[in-house]
This record gives structure tokens, sequence and C-alpha cells, in this order.
């Protein structure tokens, strides 16, 4: 009799294959005199979904947001230690950090569509980082853009409507068109579900499926059922540590720390 | 392994608590249905092998009642890791203890058919011999069950290897009676099926020993088993 579980269909396990694309060495996080991170070492593979979970407060989103130096909107933030990009250290101080945000998207927990026609909303970053050179191009961009994110179909024959009349779920999907639009490699996506309903998550899940193809995603998310659903690798964190990081068939199924166990089995505190 | 800490949801510990139970108590009733149907056939009993056959809707609607609340349990609270194992768990080994239950079943079924005068004591002691074995050996799994116990459970793996070389040598003195006169034929072949299902008894035992070991660990047992080859050892009886 095989007891074992085999669940790690060769598709959706993590290889080899999957060289890293971001590499965080000894990063700490400071809000004035309170340290919300400590030492956090990590490894994200590219064309791959990595998943940080942990309770409120642990510290994931303040990890999130050093990858694209969101951090350094918030004044009494300090961030030390190493974070590259392919070997590119992003806290270099001749970095340019709006192109380091063009290369790095953010979707957000509440769709937050800019006030303007779908059109706008995904035309918007191309047009200000001059990466069409006529209408025709400029069009291009904005289909390709919002085929990516799964939503042409839907809203092809009324791109001239705003943006925030669509459903949350497709508010959602306009949101990662714009981030798509500006051609990053790095997706970030801070609990991009928690504002909708379960069919639109399924959704954003399907499309976070197709998208990681050409994309590496770091997703924060507070539903350990979509961690264990859509990403190879999971890191748990925990009152601002780095508990646990493995491929995420082995932190769903055998994980290692006991506060991980405790944490994922909802035994905590 | 040390008793885990209670979930934040009580009511997913009383669910996991409630599957234990239903287990333990279908393997007191599976204990039960062993001795009962070795003793019917020991002693001829026939009344006794009926109340045997009857017993066993009990185990069956036990595993059914298991297999009800673990599906609920999983679509209520999608269990992860050592919760998700649990839960499996208690399937496989409702599952192994309900095949347990049913190979009594079979023995009892056998106690009225063996009639005449013919019944060498020695060879019933020998099946009560298998019978106390695999009743020790089930015990032994049932508390490594409840107790999460690893070391136990592979106890009982390893254990198994007697219980296949008493059946081994049963077979072989059964087929001595049986050419020496055939009209011994009829007693043996029941009492050779009895002794076959108490060595797929001790089988399932092991089953389940390896499911509470899958259960702790998180992976199955990779060591090799000890075997006593039963067939082969048959064969140089010719």
């Amino acid at each position: 009799m095989n007891t074992m579980v085999k669940m790690d269909a060769p598709a959706k396990e993590i290889t080899l294959q999957h060289g890293v694309k971001v590499v965080a060495r000894d990063v700490s996080v400071y809000y004035g005199e309170k340290r919300a991170l400590f030492d956090i070492n990590l490894d994200i593979r590219e064309r791959s979904i990595t998943a940080l979970i942990g309770p409120s407060g642990c510290g994931k989103s303040t990890f999130l947001r050093c990858l694209n130096r969101m951090n350094d909107t918030i004044p009494i933030a300090r961030v030390t230690g190493r974070i590259e990009i392919d070997g590119r250290d992003i806290y270099d101080p001749e970095l340019d950090v709006v192109q380091l945000r063009a290369n790095v998207g953010m979707v957000f927990q509440k769709p937050n569509p800019f006030p303007k026609s779908i059109y706008e909303n995904v035309a918007y970053g191309p047009r200000i980082h001059g990466m069409a050179q006529s209408k025709a191009d400029l069009d291009s961009v904005v289909e390709l853009s919002l085929r990516r994110a799964g939503l042409f179909e839907e809203v092809k024959d009324r791109l001239a409507d705003s943006g925030t009349s669509l459903s949350g779920g497709q508010q959602q999907r306009l949101c990662i068109a714009r981030a798509i639009a500006v051609n990053p490699e790095i997706i970030l996506m801070d609990e991009p579900c928690s504002a909708l309903d379960p069919i639109a998550t399924a959704k954003i899940e399907e499309l976070m499926d197709e998208l990681r193809q050409n994309y590496t995603i770091v997703i924060v998310t507070h539903s350990m059922q979509q961690a264990a659903r859509v990403s190879q690798q999971t890191a748990f964190f925990h009152l601002g540590i780095l508990v646990e990081c493995g491929t995420t068939v082995n932190m769903f199924t055998t994980p290692t720390d006991k506060r991980t166990q405790d944490y994922i089995t909802g035994r905590f505190g | 392994m040390t008793m885990m800490s209670e979930h934040t949801a009580k009511a997913f510990d009383v669910d996991l608590q409630e599957l234990s139970r239903m287990v333990a108590e279908m393997g007191g009733r599976a204990e039960k249905l062993i001795a009962d149907s070795v003793d019917a056939l020991a002693k001829r009993d026939g009344e006794r092998a009926k109340r045997v056959i009857a017993a066993d809707v009990a185990i069956d609607q036990l595993q059914r009642e298991i297999e009800d609340r673990a599906v609920l349990t999983i679509a209520r609270r999608q269990p992860m890791a050592v919760d998700l194992r649990a839960i499996v768990s208690a399937l496989r080994i409702a599952s192994d203890l309900e095949r347990i239950g049913d190979l009594a079943k079979n023995i009892a079924k056998r106690v009225v058919p063996i009639t005449g005068d013919f019944h060498p004591q020695r060879l019933l002691r020998g099946v009560e011999h298998m019978a106390t074995l695999v009743l020790a050996q089930l015990k032994l799994v049932l508390d490594s069950y409840a107790r999460r116990d690893v070391a136990k459970a592979l106890a009982v793996w390893r254990g198994d290897e007697e219980i296949d070389a008493i059946c081994t040598s049963l077979f072989r003195e059964l087929l001595t009676y049986m050419m020496e006169d055939p009209r011994n034929i009829t007693f043996c072949i029941h009492l050779m099926f009895c002794a076959k299902n108490i060595e797929r008894m001790g089988d399932h035992a092991t089953n389940v020993a390896e499911t509470v070991y899958f259960m702790v660990e998180g992976h199955s047992i990779v060591d090799e088993r000890p075997k006593g080859d039963t067939l082969a050892a048959l064969a140089t009886e010719r």
C-alpha cells in the first residue's frame, strides 16, 4: 500500500529551470522606532507565483512593499539590507524609482481604477513612459493588455465607459491590465481578491495561473486555500520574522516548523 | 508526538475528535467480531456464528457514518496538513476495519457447514493461535492510532511475519490430512479459508499501521517489510 500522497503534478511544481529573480538578504524595516521586519532572507523564483502568508501585522505586506520601494512613500520607514532584482540592487541611489515601479507592477486589495475611461486606465502608463509611437501602437497595447488580463471580450464594446462602472472583479482585472500595460517583469499583489466574490476570485486566480508563464508574481493573501491553489512557493511570516519558506506542496502538507503548522491548520494564538 | 493545540474554531476539534472516537468504536467492534467468530468456529456454535453475521451490519453502518462525517468536515473546514491527514486516515482505517469485519463474518458463515466427526483439535488450536496473534496486532495498532504512536505502528508493521509463518505451516498440515483421507477434504478446505481470512486480517492491521505512520509523519514508510513468502514455502511441499 502506497500511502504517500503524490500532489506535485509536474506543471504546478517549481523546478530548477526557474531562476532566481529577486534576492532579499538581511532585509529589515523600521517604522520610526518600531522594527517591522527582522533580517529577511528570501529568494523569489522567476515565472512562478510566490505566496506570502501570515497573521495580520506579521510584516508580509511590508516585505511586499519593499520590492518596488513603496515604503519610500512612508517618511518614517527605513529599509536596511539588500534587495536585488536580476542581480541589481534596487536600493541603489542611482536607480530610477519610476522605472523600477514600471518593472515591478502592483495590484492592491481594493480595485482602484482611475476615474477615467477603461481605455485611458490602461493607456495612461504606456503613454507617460513613451512606450507607444502612434495611436495605433497605443490601441494595440491597450487591447493586448486587456486580453492578457482576461477582460477584453467583456469590455471591447465600451472602452470609453468609465473604469469605475465595471464590477469589482472586472475593476481588479482592469488594474492588472493597467499594471501589465507598462511591460513589467514582476507583479506584486496585495490581497487582490479579498474584496471580490468567489466567482470573481476564481477568475483572478485563473488569470494568475496564465500570467505566471510570463511574469514573476508575488502575492500576499489571507486565504490559505488561495495560497495553496495558486502558488508554487510559499513563505510564512510571523511577528516580522520569516519562519519558513518552501514549495507550496510541502508547506501545506508537511510544514517543518510548528508555528507554520499551527497557522495553516487554524490553531494560531 | 505531542498533542496538538486546539483550533481557533473549537467545532473543528469536535469534528476531529468525533471521527477518532468512531474509528476507535469500529476497531473495538472488529476485535469482538474476530474473537467471537473464531470462538464459534472452535466450539462449532452455530447460534453464536449467526450473531457474528448479524453484528457485522453495525460495523458497516459505522463506516458509512465515518465517511459522511469526514466528507462533511472536509467541505466545511478545508483542512490542511496534519488535519487533512487525520481525516483521510480515518477514512482509510475505517475501510480496513470494515474488511476485517467482513472476514470475521466469512469465518462465521463456515461454522455451520463444518459438521461431522473429523475435528482435529490441533488444527483448531492453530487457527485459534493465529487469531490470538491477529487480535494482539489489532489491539496494538488501534492503540497506536489513538495515541498517534509511530513506534507502536512500526511494531505492528514488522510483526505480521509470524502470522504468515503459522498460516503456512497450517496449510502444510491441512494438505497432509487431505492426502491421508479424502473425507477430510471438506473440513480442511473450510479451515484453510478460515486461516487465510485471519491472515488477511493481519494484512489489514499492517495497512492501518502504515496509515497511522502516514498520518503522524506526513509520508509513507520507506523501509521494506519483512515477509514470509507463503506460496513459495508451499511449493517446496511437493
